[in-house]
């Protein structure tokens, strides 16, 4: 559904004469046109909420004339022109806001003094500062990823709350304080220098990961995957890839998401139920993904200090790159977290760090490295935490050990899938206490 | 657009307040700063918070003139500028070369309310 590979000439192939289909197939190329068109109004208009508005009324126009009259030779244009009609129409009609894009347009002159956008010429791709103005560190974090959707992701409000299981009433409250906060503060709509990309890349960055983990692992609810979301967020990583090409970060990403999504057929077995690593049948991962993945991580990770990404990105080569979990360079893997954990130290590197020590030196020195982290407040209420510690327990043959471990992660796990892939591991210790 | 820097320390008596302080001539050489970028607009440092009094009037209209207030506020606002800058990112750079903005202390940067825009 979300995320579709872009196309551009949907509504002029196939005889499609059902309104509805027209419509859907049309709504389909919007998704790709909409943040490039939000982004220009933007650009234009230097108003967030007149841009949205008009950019939809462009879409709902288009969507009422192209079925009867055929798709314009080059709709991204007859969008921008109808969008700018519109938003002009409004500006006429309402002082306060006319008096406000004024405002903005001479600020933003005296900002950073540009010319003007050419509609004639082909559009320009401003989707970049709409990234950076959607994840700005004054906004939270939240606030951020469900911008990023809205604007760039072109989802409506009611998708972006079934994505993260919200009520819509509520996302709407949440998108709409955001958007104020960006109005009223004058958060404004520009590329970072490269003397602040540094410090700013990251959130930008992050917002489109927090889409990918929470698509792939959704936090709570009945369903443990939502891959429309996971597909959103490559979209994404793609547009800021093509977009920062020198920026090895971005390339760190998008190798980072492609490595994992290669995954996605054998994470979970046909009830829905976690697969972990040792028992995916690796024949089902997609390879022509992987080697996406893995040329990208070669290019984040070559000609400078690693970032965060590109780390991360290297660990699951490996991992897909391995024949079996025995065949795995354990050693390579410890020594890329060993990075990883200087770079950006955190409890959940630190516990993935543990589990491969294990791999590489046995499970007592893994166990060793996760009672230290047990003490950690930040990590009391992971439950990969105490599955980590309930597997390792299991290994060395402490079943009673383990199956109190494994109902601590059965108490702490958010999803149905992960408990019951938990509970079926608490019953394999159960059962091993009663051989022993 | 005008936003006000407010500058905000924590209590002196704070055993996360480091021992590095900005100086005086720290301070003047950041108003100098923004006055050169014509950017500045008013601002200025506060006296010591003792010398604080707080008022308030009741529903009878009676004043309650209180000393303080004192123990309940963690931190200190020290003292503000107000800046006119094209727009947020101007001005948290603005706070952030501040030296209000180190050795502990933050910067809250406020816009100043346009009615009618």
């Amino acid at each position: 559904m979300v995320g579709g590979e872009p196309q551009n000439q949907p509504a002029a192939r196939g005889p499609e004469t059902d309104p509805t289909a027209v419509r859907a197939s049309v709504a389909a190329v919007f998704r790709e046109e909409h943040g490039r068109l939000l982004a220009t109004l933007v650009r234009r208009f230097g108003d967030l909420h007149l841009a949205e508005e008009s950019a939809a009324e462009a879409i709902e126009a288009a969507l009422t004339h192209w079925p009867i009259s055929g798709v314009p030779t080059r709709p991204g244009a007859w969008l921008l022109t109808t969008a700018r009609r519109r938003a002009v129409d409004r500006i006429r009609r309402d002082r306060t806001l006319a008096l406000r894009i004024a405002v903005l347009q001479a600020e933003a002159d005296r900002a950073d003094p540009a010319p003007a956008a050419d509609v004639d010429r082909d559009l320009p791709d401003d989707r970049l500062a709409l990234f950076f103005t959607c994840a700005h560190p004054a906004l939270t974090e939240e606030d951020r990823v469900a911008l990023t959707l809205r604007c760039l992701g072109g989802l409506t409000t009611a998708e972006v709350a079934r994505a993260f299981l919200v009520p819509e009433a509520t996302m709407a409250q949440r998108i709409v304080r955001a958007k104020r906060k960006i109005r009223d503060a004058r958060i404004p709509f520009r590329v970072p220098g490269a003397d602040e990309l540094p410090q700013r890349l990251p959130g930008v960055l992050q917002a489109v990961y927090s889409i990918f983990t929470e698509g792939y692992a959704a936090s709570s609810g009945p369903r443990l995957q939502r891959l429309d979301l996971a597909e959103e967020a490559i979209r994404l990583a793609r547009i800021l890839h093509r977009l920062l090409p020198a920026q090895r970060e971005t390339a760190g990403l998008l190798g980072l998401l492609l490595l994992v999504h290669a995954r996605r057929h054998t994470r979970t077995g046909p009830d829905g139920v976690p697969v972990l690593l040792d028992e995916q049948d690796r024949r089902r991962w997609d390879r022509p993904m992987i080697g996406e993945g893995c040329a990208l991580a070669r290019t984040a990770l070559t000609g400078g200090p690693p970032g965060p990404y590109g780390l991360q990105a290297a660990i699951a080569a490996l991992h897909d790159e391995a024949p079996d979990v025995a065949g795995t360079d354990w050693p390579q893997i410890v020594a890329l977290y060993d990075v990883l954990l200087r770079v950006a130290p955190s409890p959940v590197v630190a516990l993935n760090r543990a589990v491969a020590v294990a791999m590489r030196d046995g499970p007592a020195a893994g166990l060793a490295l996760l009672d230290e982290l047990a003490a950690d407040p930040r990590l009391r209420s992971y439950h990969p935490l105490p599955a980590a510690r309930a597997d390792l327990l299991h290994r060395l043959g402490r079943h009673a050990d383990a199956a109190d471990a494994y109902r601590q992660a059965v108490d702490l796990a958010g999803t149905e899938p992960d408990r019951e892939h938990l509970r079926r591991r608490l019953a394999e210790a159960e059962a091993a206490t009663r051989v022993d | 657009m005008k936003y006000m820097l407010l500058f905000v320390s924590p209590p002196t008596d704070s055993p996360d307040q480091p021992g590095a302080q900005c100086t005086v001539e720290d301070w003047m050489a950041y108003d100098k700063q923004m006055k050169d970028a014509g950017i500045w607009v008013s601002g200025n440092a506060l006296a010591d918070l003792t010398t604080c009094t707080s008022v308030k009037v009741d529903a009878d209209g009676q004043r309650i003139v209180t000393d303080g207030p004192f123990a309940e506020s963690r931190e200190v606002l020290g003292g503000y500028d107000v800046i006119d800058v094209p727009n947020l990112d101007v001005a948290l750079d603005w706070a952030a070369r501040s030296p209000g903005a180190r050795d502990g202390g933050s910067v809250q940067v406020r816009p100043i309310a346009e009615f009618g825009l």
